[in-house]
C-alpha cells in the first residue's frame, strides 16, 4: 500500500470519522457518569439505607414472663426450656437420609419434615427452619447422642410457660393465648407485638402488665445467605415481675381432688382479711396446652364441651343457694324482730299457702321447732313461715347487705353477680307482680335466687367475723418493692349493720348444724376443732317433677340436686371460711360436708 | 535490528494507563475476595497478579514486530480461531449451562476472546486494501458481514449473548469508520430491526428474563432482578466518598453477586464511591481517546483501522459492563475489561493493547 493513498483518506475523511467517534465516546461516558451521579449522589442515602437493612436484622429477645407463687413461696407457674428442633438447609448433606433418620429418631412424619424443608426459602440457605417445637426429653436425648450423624440439625432453646402442677388452680391462674388484632390496636398492650402470648384469663390476664416484662433486642449482621455473623448491639430483655398469691397449694390440691369426680366449685378464704386460700372449679383444664399455640382440634374440643371446662364456676357459677340461704332469712328475721328465738313453730312436713302446698325436706315433719333447731335441722316449714312474715323485699335487703346479688369485688375480676329478686325487680323484668308463693320458695333459697360460691364463702366469713364483709383477694404481692410495678395486699372491708347478738344466735345454730345430734352437717365434725356450717340442697327443677323418685340414683343426672356446704372453723376464732358446691350430687350434708372436713383438717393442721 | 527510534517513540502514556488499571484492578480484587480469603479467595487475587504479569509479557511481545506482518496473518489467524470456536461447541467444557471453554491440558481459555483480535485483523486487512472511498454500498458489505456473522452465530450457540453483541457492536464501528453509504446504513438498520423478533425467539429463557428484568427490575426483586438491584444498592450506597477499602458491606457479606468478575465495578463503586468510580471511568475514557489518537497518528490505514477496532472493543466492553452494573443495560455476562478477574479476557486485551502500542511506536516509520 502506498502512503500517499492513505494520506488522501486520513487527512480528510478519517479525521472527520475520528472526531465523530470522539464525540460519541464523550457522550456515552457522560451518560455513564450522570447515571453514577444519580445513583451515588442523588439517591445515595436511600441506597445506603437499603444496604444497611440488607445487612442488619433486628431480632427480638423475649423477656422471661414473671413467675407465680403460692402463699408459701411454692412456684405454681414458671418457665421451662422448650427444645425446638431446627435444621439449617445449607448444612444438610443428604436430605433424603436426614429426613428418614429424623423420622426414625423422633417419629415426626416424613411428609411433615419434607413439607418444612420445602417451605424454607432457597434464598436463605443458612436460615434455620423449625421442624418441631418443644420436643420431648427423650427425643432430645436421642438427637443429642446422634448429633454427629445429623449434619445441619440444631436445637434451639426458648423459655416456655410452664404450669408446674398442670391442672392445679387452672381457672384461677388462667391461660395464655396469642394477642389478637383488637387487643393490639387497643393500646392496652404497649409492650406486645403480633405473635406474642398474653394472659387471657385469671391471674395471667389480671397481672399481664406486671408479668410480661420488657422485650430486648439485638441487631445482628447477616450475610446474603442469612448467616448470622455477629451481634452489632444488644439490649437485654427485662424479666416480668413475679406475682405471689394468697392461695395455699396443699389446700388447693385437696379441694381439687375432692372435685375430680364431679363438676363444682370450692372457695376457701381467711375470714380475718378476705384472702383467698383456695379457689377451685371443676372440670379442670391444663393451661400447658395453650402455650406454644394450641392446635385447632383440641381448642374446639375444649370450647364446645358441654361441661364448660374453661368456666371458673367459683366466680361465675350462678347457682340457687338452697338451704344455705336460710342464714340470710334467719338474720333478717332476727333483725326485723319477726323471729323470737324461743318461739316454737310446728312443722308437719308441708306448708299450705292458698291452694299451693310447700313441702319440708323431712317428709313427716320436724314437729315443734324453735329458731336454733330450725337452722340445725334445716326445717323448711319454719323458714317458709318466717319468709312469709318478712316479705321478699326485706329478705333481699339483708341478702344485699351481705354482698349477694352483686360481684364480690374479687381482685382478679371476671365474676358474675348472681341474683337477689325483689318485687320491683320482678315487675320490671317480667311485667308481672310478685306472687306470695314466690316468697315462700325464696325463703329456702329457691325461685329466682342465684348466688356464686365466692359470695357464699364471703357471707359465711362475715357471719363469723362479726359482720365484716371483706373484699376477697388473691394477690398477696406483685412486683418488687421500690419499683414502678409494685402492688401489695391491703384488706378492704365493709361493716354490715347488724347487731352481733343476732349473728351470735346464728353462729351457735351453725355450730349445732355440725356438732349436735340431728344436725345436717355432722359429716364435717372434727374432734378437736369446732366446725360450724350449713348444708344446702339446691333443686335444679321443681320438686314436683321428681317427687316420686325418692332414691337419688333414680333421678336423671341433670335433674339431680346441687349439694352445698358452707363452713367456718374454728367457730370461736375463725381462720377459714368455705363454700363448697358439688353439682348434681344430692344432699349437701352427705357430699359437700366431708370435703369441708378434709380441707379444714388440712389447713388447720389436724392429724388423723 | 531493533530500531532505536522505537525506544524513542515508546508510548509511556499508554503504559502508564495500563499500569494504573492493573493496580486498581488488583486492589479491587483483593477486596472483592477478602471475605472468602480463607476458602480460596486469596488465590483468585494472586492468580490475577500472575495473569497481569503474563499479560504485560504478551503486551511487550506484541510490540516487538512490525504490525504490518499481521496483514498476511489475518486470514490464517481468523480461520484457526473459527476452528477453535467450532471445537468449543463440540468438545468444550460446560459451565453453568453454557459451553465457552476449551481445555488444553491444564490450560483452559475462551476462543471467543481470541476472535476479537482476529476480527480486528481481518477487517483491517479488508478495508486497508480499498483506497479512498466515498462510502461502501450494501453489496460491497457482504464480505465483512459474513466475516462477522460466522463467529457471531458460533458464539450465540455457546450461548454467550454478551460476547456476540459485543462482536457486532465493535465490528459495526469499524465498518462505520471505514464509511458506509447512508442509504445502505438505513437498510441495514431496518434489516436488523426486522430480524429482532426472530432473534428474540432464539434466545434462551434466562436471556429473555434478563432483558425483561432490565426493563422492569422490580418485577422479581429476589429472582432475576436480584443481581441488578444488589449492584445498584452497592454502588448507590457508596455515596460520594465510598465506604472505604474492605468496608463495603454489600461486597463483604456477599449480597453482591459475581463480585470478582461481572460485578467488580460495583465493588469499587461501593468502597470508593462516586470519586472512585468516576476516576476509573475517566481512566478508561483516557485510554479510549488515546487509542483514537493513535489511530489518527498511525502511519497507515491498516494501523488506523486496527487501532479503531481495538478501541471499539475496549469501549463497548466498558460501556456494556458498566451500563449493566449501574442498571442502564440488561444483564449480559460481560466482564469489565482489564478490571474483572479472568485470564482469557485479560491476556487478549493486553495483546490488543500491545498491538496498539505497536502501532503507536511505529507511527513515524514509513514502509515503502
Amino acid at each position: 500500500m502506498k502512503r500517499s493513498d492513505f494520506n488522501a483518506v486520513s487527512t480528510g475523511a478519517l479525521n472527520k470519522q475520528l472526531t465523530v467517534a470522539t464525540l460519541f465516546v464523550l457522550a456515552v461516558f457522560g451518560i455513564l457518569i450522570l447515571r453514577l451521579w444519580f445513583l451515588q449522589i442523588v439517591s445515595g442515602s436511600t441506597y445506603r439505607t437499603k444496604s444497611e437493612s440488607n445487612r442488619i436484622h433486628l431480632q427480638d429477645i423475649l423477656p422471661f414472663r414473671g413467675m407465680i407463687f403460692d402463699r408459701k413461696g411454692e412456684m405454681l407457674v414458671g418457665n421451662r426450656p422448650s427444645y425446638d428442633l431446627y435444621v439449617i438447609p445449607e448444612g444438610v448433606q443428604d436430605r433424603g437420609q436426614l429426613v428418614r433418620e429424623l423420622n426414625w429418631l423422633t417419629g415426626i412424619e416424613l411428609k411433615q419434615i419434607e413439607r418444612k424443608f420445602d417451605e424454607a426459602s432457597p434464598k436463605y440457605p443458612f436460615k434455620p427452619v423449625c421442624l418441631k417445637k418443644d420436643i420431648s426429653r427423650g427425643e432430645l436425648a436421642v438427637i443429642e447422642t446422634q448429633r454427629f450423624n445429623l449434619p445441619g440439625v440444631m436445637i434451639k432453646i426458648k423459655p416456655q410457660r410452664y404450669y408446674v402442677f398442670k391442672t392445679l388452680a387452672s381457672h384461677l391462674l388462667g391461660y395464655l393465648g396469642e394477642i389478637n388484632e383488637v387487643q393490639l390496636k387497643s393500646g392496652q398492650y404497649p409492650a406486645n407485638k403480633q405473635g406474642d402470648l398474653i394472659g387471657k384469663s385469671g391471674v395471667e390476664w389480671k397481672w399481664q402488665s406486671f408479668l410480661n416484662g420488657i422485650r430486648g433486642g439485638e441487631q445482628v449482621e447477616v450475610d446474603a445467605a442469612g448467616r448470622k455473623l455477629r451481634v452489632i448491639s444488644k439490649k437485654r430483655s427485662i424479666p416480668g415481675a413475679n406475682v405471689y398469691l394468697t392461695i395455699d397449694k396443699a389446700l388447693q390440691s385437696i379441694a381439687e381432688k375432692a372435685l375430680t369426680e364431679n363438676k363444682g366449685a370450692i372457695v376457701a378464704l381467711d375470714p380475718n382479711n378476705g384472702k383467698i386460700l383456695a379457689l377451685a372449679s371443676s372440670p379442670f383444664f391444663d393451661p400447658n396446652l395453650f402455650v406454644g399455640g394450641i392446635d385447632k382440634r383440641t381448642w374446639q374440643k375444649i370450647i364446645s364441651s358441654k361441661e364448660y371446662p374453661l368456666q371458673n364456676r367459683a366466680l361465675t357459677g350462678q347457682y340457687p343457694p338452697g338451704s344455705v340461704f336460710k342464714l340470710i332469712v334467719a338474720i333478717a328475721g332476727l333483725a326485723e324482730g319477726v323471729i323470737d328465738p324461743e318461739e316454737e313453730l310446728v312443722c308437719k312436713g308441708v306448708y299450705t299457702l292458698g291452694r299451693q302446698k310447700y313441702r319440708c325436706w323431712k317428709k313427716y315433719g320436724h314437729g315443734k321447732v324453735n329458731f336454733h333447731k330450725a337452722l340445725v335441722e334445716s326445717c323448711d316449714v319454719y323458714f317458709y313461715k318466717i319468709g312469709k312474715r318478712l316479705g321478699v323485699d326485706k329478705i333481699a335487703s339483708y341478702a344485699k347487705a351481705f354482698g349477694l346479688g352483686k360481684t364480690s369485688g374479687f381482685d382478679i375480676g371476671q365474676e358474675e353477680p348472681g341474683l337477689i329478686p325483689t318485687s320491683q325487680w320482678k315487675l320490671k323484668r317480667f311485667g308481672i307482680k310478685w306472687q306470695a308463693g314466690e316468697t315462700i320458695s325464696t325463703s329456702i333459697g329457691q325461685s329466682f335466687v342465684l348466688v356464686t360460691p365466692i359470695q357464699m364463702a364471703n357471707l359465711m366469713s362475715a357471719v363469723f367475723n362479726g359482720g365484716i364483709l371483706y373484699r376477697p383477694q388473691v394477690t398477696e404481692r406483685a412486683g418488687k418493692n421500690g419499683t414502678e410495678k409494685f402492688y401489695e395486699f391491703s384488706p378492704t372491708a365493709k361493716k354490715v349493720k347488724i347487731k352481733d347478738e343476732y349473728l351470735e344466735l346464728v353462729r351457735s345454730a351453725l355450730i349445732g348444724v355440725v356438732n349436735e345430734p340431728g344436725g345436717t352437717g355432722s359429716r364435717a365434725r372434727l374432734k378437736d376443732i369446732t366446725v360450724a356450717g350449713k348444708t344446702g340442697t339446691a333443686q335444679v327443677v321443681s320438686l314436683k317433677k321428681v317427687k316420686d323418685l325418692e332414691n337419688n340414683d333414680e333421678i336423671p343426672y341433670r335433674f339431680r340436686d346441687h349439694a352445698w356446704f358452707i363452713a367456718v372453723a374454728p367457730a370461736d376464732k375463725p381462720r377459714i371460711a368455705l363454700a363448697i358446691i358439688v353439682e348434681h350430687s344430692g344432699h349437701g350434708g352427705k357430699v359437700a360436708a366431708p370435703i369441708a372436713k378434709k380441707m379444714i383438717k388440712c389447713y388447720l393442721g389436724v392429724r388423723r | 535490528m531493533f530500531d532505536r527510534r522505537l525506544i524513542q517513540h515508546f508510548d509511556w502514556i499508554l503504559l502508564l494507563i495500563l499500569l494504573l488499571l492493573a493496580g486498581i484492578s488488583i486492589l479491587n480484587l483483593y477486596s472483592a475476595t477478602y471475605a472468602v480469603r480463607d476458602i480460596g479467595g486469596s488465590q483468585i487475587f494472586i492468580k490475577q497478579v500472575y495473569w497481569y504479569l503474563i499479560g504485560f509479557a504478551v503486551f511487550f511481545f506484541m510490540t516487538t514486530f512490525n504490525y504490518n506482518v499481521l496483514e498476511q496473518l489475518a486470514y490464517p489467524a481468523y480461520f484457526v480461531t473459527i476452528a477453535l470456536l467450532v471445537a468449543v461447541l463440540l468438545v468444550g467444557k460446560v459451565t453453568s449451562g453454557s459451553q465457552r471453554w476449551l481445555s488444553f491440558g491444564p490450560i483452559s481459555f475462551q476462543p471467543s476472546e481470541l476472535i476479537k483480535i482476529a476480527i480486528v485483523m481481518v477487517l483491517a486487512r479488508f478495508y486497508s486494501r480499498r483506497g479512498g472511498h466515498q462510502g461502501y454500498r450494501l453489496r460491497e458489505l457482504w464480505q465483512p458481514f459474513l466475516l462477522i456473522m460466522i463467529p457471531c452465530i458460533l458464539i450465540l450457540k455457546e450461548p454467550d449473548l454478551g460476547t456476540a453483541l459485543l462482536l457486532v457492536a465493535a465490528s459495526f464501528c469499524v465498518i462505520l469508520f471505514s464509511r458506509v453509504n447512508w442509504k445502505s446504513l438505513v437498510i441495514l438498520v431496518v434489516l436488523a430491526l426486522s430480524v429482532a423478533p426472530f432473534v428474540w425467539h432464539q434466545l434462551k429463557d434466562y436471556q429473555k428474563t434478563r432483558i425483561l428484568t432490565f426493563i422492569r427490575p422490580d418485577m422479581d426483586p429476589l429472582g432475576s432482578g436480584y443481581h441488578i438491584n444488589q449492584s445498584k444498592i452497592a454502588i448507590g450506597s457508596g455515596q460520594f466518598w465510598g465506604k472505604g477499602f474492605l468496608k463495603g458491606t454489600q461486597t463483604r457479606l456477599n449480597f453482591l453477586p459475581e463480585q470478582h468478575t461481572d460485578f467488580a465495578f460495583s465493588v469499587l463503586g461501593e468502597e470508593w464511591g462516586f470519586i472512585g468510580s468516576v476516576s476509573l471511568l475517566l481512566l478508561y475514557l483516557f485510554l479510549i481517546l488515546w487509542g483514537l489518537n493513535i489511530a489518527k497518528t498511525s502511519k497507515d490505514k491498516l494501523g488506523a483501522i486496527m487501532a479503531v477496532g481495538i478501541v471499539a472493543f475496549i469501549f463497548w466492553q466498558v460501556v456494556i459492563n458498566v451500563g449493566m452494573v449501574i442498571g442502564l443495560l440488561p444483564v449480559v455476562g460481560i466482564p469489565l475489561v482489564l478490571f474483572s478477574y479472568g485470564g482469557s479476557s485479560l491476556i487478549t486485551t493486553m495483546a490488543a493493547t500491545g498491538l496498539l502500542m505497536n502501532i503507536s511506536m511505529r507511527r513515524f516509520m514509513f514502509s515503502t
